[in-house]
């Protein structure tokens, strides 16, 4: 019955090549300590890289095992068995199965939460019979043990037969030894878990001898999940799909099986290994808790209070390093202007270091939110607000933990997107990334402001209600409710990929742990500046251009223009500084695009001014305010009141205001709706890991906006 | 399968079960479903207990191999238990 070992065997099958830097692997459930012995281990030493094909990063790090030897960490998705239930789980098997992979280590790590062993093992015991060198780093000794859960250590280890360690990877307790049998040649344990089925033996037997395969539990995941191996190719998959039909293989069946079989035999081990004098007080402690935070009035309260709270905090707080951001580029800049000139110092200051500058300004934001969020998570919280929240989000294709990500994008989509991260299931979480962007961001408020300025009375009613700050409101509400229903649409058209499950362990509170939330924060401001921060730059840069540059000597010609009439008109020399600036960006590229967009966009109300400023707001929505000024040259100032009189004074061809009710609202419902950001764009492409999501977003919320925009205008001219 | 039907209607499932009141895992009905849960350590033969409801009445908490586990109905209504 039982199957013959050769651990030496499958150290032949690795590249015989000799490993300067050794590969770890760090695998084990949701919740048993993962992250913190990754952090533990490589401390800032991390690198976040891509898994192809799928949305999960991959987390590695170096090691510093002893003084003269290093380690290579690679930290893998959480999972409770080795059949992915997810589409981010089947990392683990194409790095595993796959002696080949540049990242097949040469040994695994698997955490285990001590005060829920039965549950752990069951990976554990699946890595084992694939005869992986492997260690079993037993973690939250102390929560166990406060449950009265007393572990043999050395009857576990016997039981398993390969080296145990207790640790407590929050406080590092337990990572010195570990150290130290990370350094030693490891063997896979001689001990096997699941005994195979007689009846599958021959269909082992040639899978096998099929692709020369030492193991036989490795063979029967070949039968399992061929159609997910992504190193076999397309004959190799028919042929094992051919063999499974002739021998009626019912992989359903044998993997409850299997797990059944797993379970017996982890409970007869744990019989001499775990005694337990259940104290329960912690469990109680939780369960006393859950009674307020999940409670049908007061969990709301306070779950919409910590919202607030969190939405305060990218409002308001992020306001004053964000502030401090923007004097320090500008200063920079005027530093550079002053000592230098030429077009090459412009390109550097307003091309380059402005877009640099326009990356770095979202960093407050994601830093205060990831803060956050890394804690709701460590403590246990945003399980409960999935939990709470479920039901409802679940109507419109979202997700308990949508709800985050939904409310963050009123301060900024950016880092809300990335929050969405969160979420497990794959079509939730595109359902939230592509509808986040429809909530209205504060970039939106100067647009908005300025243009309820214009058209709408500062009338009030009942003496509170402010007839502008009820229209203000109605743009937030329109924005909730698009994102509600383009949720609901994509429910119906998106295929899901994978089945959406809600079971998942229910975590007892845990205070934070602020090594975790501060590598968290690092971790998510470093991936945007260096990933997301790339394409910013390189758009802004070209719209700088655009803006700034017109084909041949156009620029020039209209400078020439403006002087000689304000001669005539006896402008003073500010007033024929605006109009040189207004003429100039009449003539340059972004000028030329506004007159030859102005046919798509006359149906809407806009002229080839408007244009102009649609195309800039591109870099960011804000930018509306800056363009319009220079455009009706206005100046610098970015003052409203001036910005106002300016603009209520411009006359269309008919002699009646140009900026009337219809066009005024026409383009604030084009701003609510229009994918104007790029710094989004290429956080969902990051995100998303494919151009594909983001181009559809651009289509959607821009034809949106068109076909609302167009609706406006003619429901109120 | 009116029969069935009816012995299925009588079988009761961890749904049925009120807060704080336990039962034992007989089967588990939808096949693809009971692979997850099995892995959650939903086994046949094991006590479960229902912890709580969410405020909307969807999902619930289970108690199963001394850990929480949260679940919606349309999943419980899988896990049926011995009568």
């Amino acid at each position: 019955m039982s199957v013959t070992l050769q651990p030496e065997a499958l150290q032949a099958e690795r590249p015989a090549t000799q490993r300067s830097v050794a590969k770890i692997a760090l695998i084990g459930n949701p919740n048993s300590g993962k992250t913190s012995l990754f952090n533990q281990l490589t401390g800032l030493n991390q690198k976040v890289g891509n898994f192809p094909g799928v949305t999960v990063d991959k987390k590695t790090g170096i090691s510093q095992i002893t003084p003269n030897l290093k380690a290579q960490i690679i930290d893998l998705p959480g999972t409770y068995s080795l059949y992915p239930k997810s589409l981010d789980e089947r990392v683990i098997i194409d790095l595993l199965y796959d002696p080949q992979s540049k990242h097949y280590p040469d040994l695994v790590i698997v955490t285990a939460d001590a005060s829920n062993l039965k549950r752990n093992l069951l990976l554990f015991t699946q890595l084992a019979d694939l005869q992986i060198p492997s260690v079993l780093a037993l973690n939250m000794m102390d929560v166990a043990e406060a449950e009265g859960v007393k572990i043999d250590i050395d009857a576990l280890q016997r039981e398993l037969g390969v080296p145990v360690f207790p640790m407590n990877a929050r406080k590092g307790v337990g990572i010195a030894a570990l150290k130290i049998v990370m350094s030693q040649q490891l063997e896979a344990t001689s001990t096997v878990f699941y005994t195979l089925p007689e009846e599958l033996k021959p269909l082992i037997a040639s899978i096998k001898a099929r692709f020369d395969l030492k193991n036989d539990y490795l063979a029967l995941h070949y039968a399992h999940q061929y159609k997910s191996l992504k190193f076999l190719t397309e004959e190799e998959s028919n042929w094992i799909a051919a063999l499974l039909e002739a021998d009626e293989f019912k992989s359903n069946a044998q993997q409850a099986a299997e797990t059944i079989a797993r379970y017996t035999r982890i409970n007869e081990m744990l019989l001499d290994v775990v005694r337990v004098e259940r104290v329960d007080k912690d469990e109680k402690f939780s369960n006393r808790l859950d009674q307020v935070l999940t409670h049908k009035v007061f969990g709301y309260v306070i779950f919409f209070g910590i919202l607030f709270l969190i939405f305060q905090a990218i409002f308001a707080w992020a306001s004053y390093p964000m502030d401090l951001i923007d004097l320090g580029i500008t200063n920079l800049n005027g530093l550079i202007q002053e000592n230098f000139s030429g077009p090459l110092v412009n390109l550097l200051t307003e091309g380059i270091i402005a877009g640099l500058g326009g990356v770095l300004v979202f960093v407050p934001q994601i830093a205060i939110l990831f803060a956050f969020i890394a804690i709701l998570e460590e403590t246990g919280y945003m399980a409960r607000v999935t939990f709470m929240m479920d039901k409802i989000m679940r109507k419109f294709g979202l997700n308990g933990k949508s709800v985050v990500p939904l409310i963050s994008g009123v301060a900024c989509a950016v880092p809300a997107v990335m929050s969405a991260r969160t979420i497990e299931n794959w079509k939730d979480r595109m359902i939230t990334i592509f509808v986040t962007p429809l909530m209205s961001c504060s970039a939106r408020i100067p647009v908005y402001t300025v243009l309820i300025a214009l058209v709408v009375p500062e009338k009030y009613y009942l003496g509170f209600l402010n007839l502008q700050g009820l229209v203000l409101m109605a743009l937030y509400l329109i924005g909730f409710l698009a994102a509600i229903f383009s949720a609901l649409l994509l429910k119906v058209i998106l295929k899901a990929r994978e089945r959406s499950y809600f079971i998942m362990e229910f975590p007892v509170y845990k205070m934070p742990r602020w090594k975790n939330v501060g590598l968290t924060i690092l971790e998510k401001s470093k991936t945007f500046v260096f990933e997301a921060g790339k394409v910013i730059v390189a758009i802004s840069v070209i719209l700088w251009v655009l803006a700034s540059y017109g084909p041949g000597n156009s620029f020039e010609v209209a400078e020439q223009q403006v002087l000689q009439q304000a001669q005539v008109k006896g402008w003073t020399p500010e007033e024929t500084e605006n109009h040189v600036a207004s003429a100039q960006l009449e003539s340059s590229y972004a000028g030329i695009v506004g007159h030859v967009i102005e046919p798509v966009i006359r149906p809407l109300g806009y002229d080839w001014k408007i244009g102009i400023a649609l195309l800039t707001s591109f870099a960011a929505r804000e930018v509306f305010v800056g363009t319009m000024s220079t455009i009706y040259s206005i100046g610098e100032e970015e003052n409203v009141s001036t910005i106002k009189s300016k603009l209520l004074s411009e006359k269309d061809e008919n002699g009646q205001p140009f900026f009337n009710p219809a066009r005024s609202f026409s383009l604030m419902i084009f701003y609510l709706f229009a994918m104007q950001c790029v710094s989004t764009l290429a956080i969902v492409r990051r995100e998303t890991k494919s151009w594909t999501w983001p181009l559809a977003q651009l289509l959607y919320m821009s034809g949106l906006a068109y076909v609302m925009a167009f609706i406006t205008y003619h429901l109120f001219s | 399968m009116q029969n069935r039907v009816e012995e299925q209607q009588r079988q009761k499932s961890v749904r049925d079960l009120k807060k704080g009141e336990s039962g034992v895992i007989c089967c588990l009905k939808d096949p693809e479903m009971a692979l997850k849960l099995l892995e959650m350590g939903c086994i046949p033969g094991t006590p479960v207990k229902l912890n709580s409801v969410a405020p909307l009445g969807d999902p619930i908490t289970i108690i199963v191999n001394d850990y929480t586990l949260s679940l919606r109905l349309n999943e419980a209504e899988t896990i049926l238990l011995k009568p």
